[in-house]
């Protein structure tokens, strides 16, 4: 009894020295980077719709963002893991390319014939064999990277360069569309969303995970006697979660479909077209959904697994990696694998929502790729990065862009302040990083 | 020293050369259960080399390491760990980044039934290992990176102890130590002898391990100089064996000692 007064002291003695608003942080364990990436994209947010006359802060743009953010996020989430172990990957956007344009050929001319036209199974079989490519493509990248010991920067160099023409060369440069109907759900669109009832259902679902997870810490924290949060800590992170998951999902169910659309849909339905037209909500589009279940698995991978474990020490010290006795070269492969995986589900939300597979598909891609996962906090010197952070990285850079063709910058002028941003980004960490030592 | 029992290591005539170099050459050293044997000698002397070899890190050209009498294939440092070999290098080998409960299961994480980690057990272990070692040691939740280098010393023994090590190599133990923390290392290594873990401590300061050592084996060019009993030697006469090849009458010369008329 005496020895928990002592600590209780001890704490209160530490906590009173700090101030408040260190406090908060120790109590809520908030990593203050991220929040301070939350705080730029909110600067960007609202600075962009005071200059755009309150057209981006609408449930209409918030909505487009979050589509046009899924692919180059999917990409993101793989590109910390390659990063973190100090490599790097090019091919990404040449990959996306490519495994979009055999994916557009085996739906809209392959399967078909085999299959028959608008077959239900055609975009399973497609998903299923892009997602093969894909991992084919990354592990033999890896492979060459980890046995061959060919640094990673020329690998993918080659294969940017590789993939880019067997996307030309497929078709011999021809576009291929349309794509499959069910296929082209995962791209988005009024059709591509859940609606507004099962968009709830997906929010009420992530509040109740939100809770299990912070009551289960807690729990394992109690089991071994370690130290806990503060009660008022745990609700406040819970509320917090809670209502910013409830707030998207208003957003995005408060964007009605289009009023032709909505038209045909209730001719066709036999709905009586009310005087204030008909108000049907998106809900959360498809893509968006995917990217965020790909964050939460990769986000599982990286911190629940052995695999993710073995990644990021073999971003703090090979040598000791190895000397533990990690199959590093493995590892290698399988992280490289895994980024053709992520390439292949991009490419599926890149060419559904094109309705097209064209040569010139994820040009560029891998630029924003790797400067999302560096403006999320990855760092180039290995080691360190998370995957939240990464998929906020990919929307403060698609809000940049947005934002800029809003507010009718000229395209040279959204390059020159896309690429600007990225060096001013990674100057602010590492100053806050050397500051934070 | 006539010992029947049988050595825990026996490495004979083992040989490594990188580039046409012999790093090492022709060396035979052996460890009995519960023995400190230090191995002195210069930088570049082909100790480290040597011990690597033991350690799976490099692998011999020739010669053969017996464990318990067997003969032992060990190719990686996985061969090693099931053998119970557990080294702890002069470097520091640690993952910077990672806390100490991922440095301490690096490359046997516990996982629950779900095959995930199961970070809270291992943190659990980890402060119950800690707390024997080194009591003072709290930062727990940190990346190893934010220790002192004692603290990262600990670690990495703690991570040797954890896995029940049978022979331990210590490769410059204290030399990123400061007194105390030395101390608190020959403390330990007293400990760990008590338990009958035969340990191999490297070094090229003799004064770091003579008083810890049972024997000391020299090495020289790559080549064993000689074996001797702590009890039976001065440490100047170890001190010409390391930098002349020079040995003394109760040591057992090696084929590196200096050929006398």
């Amino acid at each position: 009894m005496a020895d928990i007064t002592t600590t209780a002291q001890a704490n209160r003695a530490r906590s009173a020295s700090e101030n408040p608003v260190k406090r908060f942080f120790r109590a809520t364990e908030i990593d203050t980077r991220l929040l301070g990436m939350i705080g730029a994209m909110l600067i960007i947010w609202i600075g962009f719709n005071i200059l755009s006359g309150g057209l981006f802060l609408t449930p209409r743009n918030l909505w487009n963002l979050s589509v046009q953010t899924a692919s180059v996020a999917v990409m993101a989430t793989g590109m910390v893991l390659v990063i973190v172990t100090r490599n790097i990957d090019l091919s990404v956007g040449s990959i996306l390319g490519f495994v979009g344009m055999s994916m557009g050929v085996l739906q809209a001319e392959l399967l078909p014939q085999l299959l028959g036209f608008n077959h239900p199974a055609i975009w399973v079989v497609t998903l299923l064999a892009g997602i093969l490519l894909g991992a084919a493509i990354g592990a033999l990248h890896g492979s060459i990277i980890a046995f061959l010991n060919v640094p990673s920067f020329i690998v993918t160099l080659g294969g940017l360069l590789v993939w880019r023409g067997a996307t030309w060369f497929v078709t011999s440069g021809r576009t291929v569309a349309p794509m499959d109907s069910t296929f082209r759900l995962m791209g988005g669109g009024t059709e591509g969303s859940i609606g507004a009832t099962a968009s709830w259902v997906v929010g009420i679902l992530a509040c109740i995970a939100i809770v299990a997870t912070i009551i289960n810490s807690r729990k394992q924290r109690q089991r071994f006697g370690f130290p806990q949060r503060p009660m008022w800590a745990e609700y406040f992170l819970t509320a917090v979660g809670c209502a910013l998951v409830l707030g998207a999902i208003a957003v995005v169910n408060s964007y009605p479909w289009p009023v032709a659309i909505a038209r045909k849909y209730a001719d066709a339905n036999g709905i009586a077209w009310p005087d204030g037209g008909l108000f049907i909500p998106h809900g959360i589009a498809i893509p968006v959904l995917i990217a965020i279940v790909v964050g939460i698995v990769m986000t599982f991978i990286s911190t629940r697994l052995r695999f993710g474990r073995y990644v990021f020490a073999i971003g703090g010290n090979q040598e000791a990696a190895e000397l533990a006795g990690i199959k590093t070269r493995w590892v290698t492969v399988k992280i490289f694998a895994l980024m053709g995986i992520l390439c292949a589900i991009a490419a599926a939300i890149s060419t559904a929502r094109l309705n097209a597979a064209t040569n010139a598909q994820g040009e560029l891609d891998e630029l924003y790729t790797i400067a999302a996962a560096v403006i999320g906090g990855t760092s180039l010197g290995g080691g360190m990065g998370t995957i939240a952070g990464a998929m906020l990285g990919a929307l403060v850079m698609q809000s940049l862009q947005s934002g800029m063709v809003l507010v009718g910058i000229d395209t040279p002028f959204q390059r020159i302040v896309v690429g600007m941003v990225l060096v001013v980004a990674v100057w602010l960490d590492t100053v806050y990083r050397a500051r934070a030592k | 020293m006539t010992d029947t029992r049988t050595p825990l290591v026996e490495m004979k005539n083992v040989s490594i050369s990188f580039g046409g170099i012999h790093a090492v050459d022709n060396a035979s050293i052996d460890l009995y259960p519960g023995e400190v044997v230090a191995l002195l000698g210069h930088n570049g002397a082909g100790k480290s080399t040597l011990i690597k070899i033991l350690s799976g890190a490099y692998k011999r050209d020739g010669g053969e390491i017996l464990i318990n009498g067997e003969p032992a294939e060990i190719n990686n440092p996985r061969d090693a760990k099931k053998y119970g070999i557990e080294t702890i290098y002069q470097t520091l080998a640690v993952a910077d980044n990672v806390d100490a409960a991922a440095n301490l299961y690096l490359g046997r994480e516990l996982r629950t039934p779900w095959g995930t980690l199961d970070d809270v057990a291992m943190e659990a272990k980890t402060r119950e290992v800690m707390g024997r070692l080194n009591p003072n040691f709290q930062r727990f939740k940190e990346p190893v990176k934010a220790l002192s280098g004692g603290q990262r010393q600990s670690v990495a023994i703690a991570r040797a102890i954890l896995f029940n090590a049978r022979i331990l190599i210590m490769d410059e133990p204290t030399a990123a130590l400061g007194p105390q923390e030395t101390a608190q290392v020959g403390e330990l290594i007293k400990q760990l002898k008590k338990e009958g873990i035969g340990i191999f401590l490297i070094s090229h300061d003799i004064h770091d391990v003579f008083d810890l050592a049972d024997r000391v084996s020299v090495m020289k060019n790559g080549q064993v100089v000689g074996h001797a009993r702590t009890e039976d030697v001065t440490k100047d006469e170890v001190l010409g064996m390391i930098i002349l090849g020079k040995v003394p009458p109760k040591a057992i010369p090696g084929p590196g000692a200096m050929q006398t008329a």
